[in-house]
């Protein structure tokens, strides 16, 4: 995959924007765009808001070079500017009520047995997860995720922050945050198995 | 330990933090419940899936930026310059 350049001296690009490089700039846009691009739309849910955020965030980046501290990387930096601005996108725009996780939680039984009995996937994951469709299929079930759920779950398990910075950027307790993840996980489960387990279910795609 | 209370449990334990005392019964209960070991194993599949989807080498993100994108922040950043 013709992936983005990586940038091995950071240091130098940094003083190189701090001076008004113009190429710096386009080297900054063009090597952080693509994955900013991606997790702002996977928040937003719209790839035209997502566009105007990454903008912004790379303008107010620009803009605020000059307090850019080195302890961080440009990378995670560029992607806490955006994302927050993704979750007050998210925030300020009305939105349909949200909908309920609870159907897509396992249920249990009086005797605290699982109801359902799950049939093992074909494939590992890695496997299934070679093919393009199955990618995107993944993905087509994490936007479907509510809100309130996807947000929390692409922040720790696909930009990886950790739980406190997570319930920080959300404004949840450390401990909703936690239930959020896990639910979110376990629906994202339920979505994904008639698609991973085809056997006995019969292939359940459209 | 029931499956009910395992469930509740999946997630401390697949990232090392389910304290000692509750380990041990997690695990027995692991041992002897072959529903809950497959669940287990399709949480962790899930989160894997959801990593290498949107992760890394997704071919969501080509290496390039949409071009009229960096014209765009290019522009507009000389309408607004920092100094
Ligand atoms: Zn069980």
């Amino acid at each position: 995959m013709g992936s983005a350049t990586p940038v091995d001296d950071e240091a130098a690009l940094i003083a190189q924007l701090r001076a008004g490089d113009e190429s710096a700039y386009e080297q900054v846009v063009r090597t952080y765009g693509g994955r900013l691009l991606a997790v702002t739309r996977r928040i937003v849910g719209s790839e035209e808001d997502a566009r105007d955020i990454v903008q912004d965030a790379f303008l107010n980046a620009f803009k605020s070079v000059g307090r850019f501290e080195g302890n961080s990387k440009l990378s995670t930096w560029l992607h806490r500017i955006a994302v927050n601005a993704a979750l007050m996108k998210l925030r300020t725009r009305k939105r349909k009520p949200e909908q309920s996780i609870e159907t897509m939680l396992p249920s249990f039984l009086e005797d605290g047995h699982h109801e359902e009995r799950f049939k093992s996937w074909d494939e590992p994951v890695d496997k299934a997860l070679e093919r393009a469709e199955t990618r995107q299929l993944v993905r087509a079930k994490i936007d479907e995720l509510p809100d309130g759920y996807r947000t929390v779950l692409v922040l720790r398990d696909i930009e990886g922050l950790d739980t406190e910075e997570t319930a920080k950027m959300l404004g949840l307790s450390v401990n909703a945050t936690k239930i959020r993840l896990h639910r979110a996980r376990q629906a994202l489960r339920t979505m994904l198995a008639p698609h991973f387990a085809a056997s006995g279910g019969g292939k359940a795609t459209p | 330990m029931k499956c009910r209370e395992l469930a509740d449990f999946l997630m401390d334990y697949v990232s090392g933090e389910l304290p000692e005392e509750h380990r041990a019964h997690f695990e027995l209960h692991l041992s002897r419940c072959r529903n809950c070991h497959e669940y287990l194993a399709q949480y962790e599949s899930t989160v894997k899936a959801g990593r290498i989807a949107c992760g890394e080498m997704s071919d969501e993100l080509p290496g390039d930026v949409p071009e009229d994108l960096v014209k765009a922040v290019l522009a507009a950043r000389k309408l607004d310059p920092a100094k």
